[in-house]
């Protein structure tokens, strides 16, 4: 197996999607490519600090501002259906 | 009696039960709904824009218009799945009118080259969290997804960030699985790339101890 063959299976392998014959032929690469090793590695721990670090939290006082103006439009929104 | 009820109709059913109210004229469901969900949709806006005061138009948006086409949700799928389907458009909506120079489409073929074949090979220091402040790193995790092509980042997200299935970002964005998982590989390793220039465990070159 080539780099190249080891990175298109790269997702399906961090999200445990692939039978047990393709991962043991991408473990076998793994043992003895360092170059893939890290790649898997880091890749695996970009998404992980993608999902851990929320870098778009919506602030509580901004929420409320947000559902109340969304609230008022949709009362006086005639109800759906009727005014389209 | 009614408390067993009411858990035993927690998910997807308590979904359903909101979406049916709401239909009906029940605005306090609605509201339940929003409360729901907003926090995600405000996320996945701000990823697709950068910028917070289109994000905001963009929830407000697309639970505006969720709510006056509730009729036209079949129920086959999601709410959540339907809602972000509507979102994600106003998102893409609000990036074009950002954008006069360029079209932007998630169908646009995002052909770079760039990330296919890894460049930097380093491991990352063994915490990345320990060597920046959290805003810093919230600053470095936004300018590096910012960089990528809004197709690419769009996928990443609902992916990785808000954790749907391959299938689900394939319905709410219109692609095939197919395209959606090469996109998220390119999007994963694209990020990886840049990212590692940032992390990369400092005895790998750069003369910080």
């Amino acid at each position: 197996m080539k780099c190249t063959d080891f990175l298109k299976e790269l997702s399906d392998y961090l999200d445990g999607k692939i039978t047990e014959g393709l991962k043991a032929e991408l473990d076998e690469h793994l043992h003895w490519c360092h170059e893939c090793h890290v790649v898997l590695n880091t890749t695996k721990k970009t998404i992980e600090i993608y999902r851990d670090n929320q870098i778009y939290e919506l602030p509580d006082p901004l929420r409320t501002r947000l559902h109340d103006a969304i609230m008022s439009k949709c009362r006086s929104s005639k109800h759906h259906k009727k005014d389209v | 009696m009614a408390t067993i009820q009411k858990r035993a109709a927690e998910g997807v059913t308590e979904e359903m039960a909101l979406v049916h109210a709401a239909k009906s004229g029940d605005l306090e469901a609605f509201s339940q709904l929003v409360h729901r969900y907003d926090r995600n949709i405000f996320r996945i806006a701000q990823h697709i824009t950068h910028n917070e005061e289109d994000a905001q138009d963009v929830v407000q948006d697309a639970f505006l218009k969720a709510y006056q086409n509730l009729e036209q949700f079949q129920e086959n799928s999601k709410f959540y799945t339907w809602l972000v389907r509507i979102a994600v458009n106003e998102a893409l909506m609000k990036l074009r009118k950002r954008r006069t120079d360029r079209t932007v489409s998630l169908d646009e073929d995002v052909e770079t080259e760039e990330g296919s074949m890894p460049r930097e090979v380093a491991d990352w220091s063994p915490n990345p969290e320990q060597l920046y402040g959290q805003s810093e790193l919230g600053d470095i995790l936004k300018k590096t997804i910012q960089g990528l092509p809004p197709g690419f980042r769009t996928v990443f997200v609902l992916r990785d960030v808000e954790g749907l299935s391959t299938e689900e970002t394939a319905e709410m964005l219109d692609l095939s699985v197919l395209a959606v998982k090469s996109r998220l590989l390119r999007a994963r390793l694209q990020l990886r790339e840049r990212l590692t220039r940032y992390f990369k465990s400092k005895r790998d070159g750069d003369g910080h101890q």
